[in-house]
C-alpha cells in the first residue's frame, strides 16, 4: 500500500527526464535547450527525493540541496555564455552556430572560430553572415 | 492524498510537453515554472517540505528570474501576450491552486514516506558527514560566479565595442 507513491513518484521523475533528454535532442535554440537540461535535473532531483522518502534518510535531500546549487551555478554560467553569443552572431540557432551536424561548418568565415582568450582585440561579431542552412525550429 | 498526487503529476507531466513544444520562450518559461510548482508539491507530499520550499524559491523563482532576464535582454519577437496564450498556465495553475486549498482545507495529513525527514536531520547530515561536499559546492558556486563575471565582462566589451 504504501509502495506505491514510490514507485509512481519514480515514473513521474524518468517520464520527466525523457521529456527533457527530448526537449535537448530536438530543440536548436540554445535557450531552449539549457531549459531542458534543467528539466533533466529537476527530474534527477525528483528521484532523489522520492528514494530519500522511501528509505526515511536524510541523504536524498542533501543531494538535491547540491543539485540545486550545481543548478544555479550552470544557469549562470550558461546564460552569460548565451548573452555573449547572442551579442557576437545575433542567433541562437546550435546547426547554424556550427553547433550541430546538420551543416558543414567549414564553408563560412564566421564558424570555425575558436573563443580564444585573446577575445576583443579581434572580435568583430555582427558582420559575419550567420551561414545558411538549418533552419529555426 | 493519492489522488492530489496523481493530479500533480499529471500536471508536471503536462507543463513539461509544453515546454519542448512551445515555440515562444515566454510560454516556455511559464509553463516550467508551472512544473516546477508541481513537483514541489510532489515533494510536499513525499514529506519533504523543506526541500519543496527550496524548489519553489530558488528553482521557480532565481534561476527562472535569471531566464527571464536573459530573454528580456534578447528581446522577445512580440510583445503582446494574447489571452489565447496565458489560458494554458493559468489552467494548470488553478488546478495547483485548487490542490493546495484541498490540503489546507484537510488539515495535516500524513506523509506518503515511511516516515518523515524533517530539516533538522536534514541539516545535521549535511553538515556532518556532507561537510565535504558543502565545501566542494562553495568551490562550485564560486567558480559559477567567477566565470558569469569572466563572461559579463567580455560581454560589455562587446556592447561598447559596438556601441562606438
Amino acid at each position: 500500500m504504501a509502495s506505491v507513491p514510490f514507485e509512481y513518484g519514480l515514473a513521474v521523475a524518468g517520464v520527466l527526464f525523457v521529456l527533457g533528454l527530448t526537449g535537448v535532442l530536438v530543440r536548436r535554440n540554445l535557450l531552449f535547450i539549457l531549459l531542458c537540461v534543467e528539466i533533466m535535473l529537476n527530474a534527477a532531483g525528483l528521484a532523489f527525493i522520492v528514494a530519500g522518502a522511501r528509505w526515511g534518510q536524510p541523504d536524498g535531500q542533501v543531494m538535491f540541496i547540491f543539485l540545486l546549487s550545481m543548478a544555479a551555478a550552470e544557469v549562470a554560467v550558461g546564460l552569460a555564455l548565451i548573452l555573449l553569443l547572442y551579442s557576437r552572431r545575433k542567433d541562437l540557432d546550435s546547426d547554424a552556430l556550427g553547433m550541430g551536424g546538420a551543416t558543414t561548418p567549414g564553408g563560412s568565415p564566421g564558424t570555425a572560430r575558436p573563443a580564444s582568450p585573446v577575445g576583443a582585440a579581434r572580435a568583430r561579431p555582427p558582420a559575419v553572415g550567420v551561414p545558411q542552412g538549418g533552419t529555426r525550429r | 492524498m493519492n489522488l492530489v498526487y496523481a493530479a500533480s503529476a499529471c500536471v508536471a507531466i503536462a507543463a513539461t510537453i509544453m515546454v519542448i513544444t512551445r515555440r515562444n520562450a515566454v510560454h516556455a518559461l511559464l509553463y516550467l515554472v508551472v512544473s516546477l510548482l508541481a513537483v514541489a508539491v510532489i515533494m510536499l507530499l513525499l514529506g519533504a517540505a523543506f526541500v519543496a520550499a527550496l524548489e519553489v524559491i530558488i528553482y521557480a523563482g532565481a534561476i527562472m528570474v535569471l531566464f527571464v532576464f536573459v530573454i528580456m535582454l534578447i528581446g522577445p519577437r512580440n510583445d503582446t501576450v494574447s489571452a489565447r496564450d496565458w489560458i494554458g498556465p493559468v489552467i494548470l495553475g488553478l488546478i495547483l491552486l485548487a490542490e493546495l486549498l484541498y490540503i489546507i482545507a484537510a488539515g495535516p495529513f500524513a506523509p506518503l514516506a515511511v516516515k518523515e525527514v524533517d530539516p533538522r536531520q536534514v541539516g545535521i547530515a549535511l553538515l556532518g558527514p556532507y561537510l565535504i561536499g558543502v565545501e566542494v559546492t562553495a568551490f562550485l558556486l564560486l567558480a559559477g560566479l567567477v566565470g558569469a563575471f569572466h563572461l559579463g565582462r567580455r560581454l560589455a566589451v562587446t556592447l561598447g565595442r559596438k556601441g562606438d
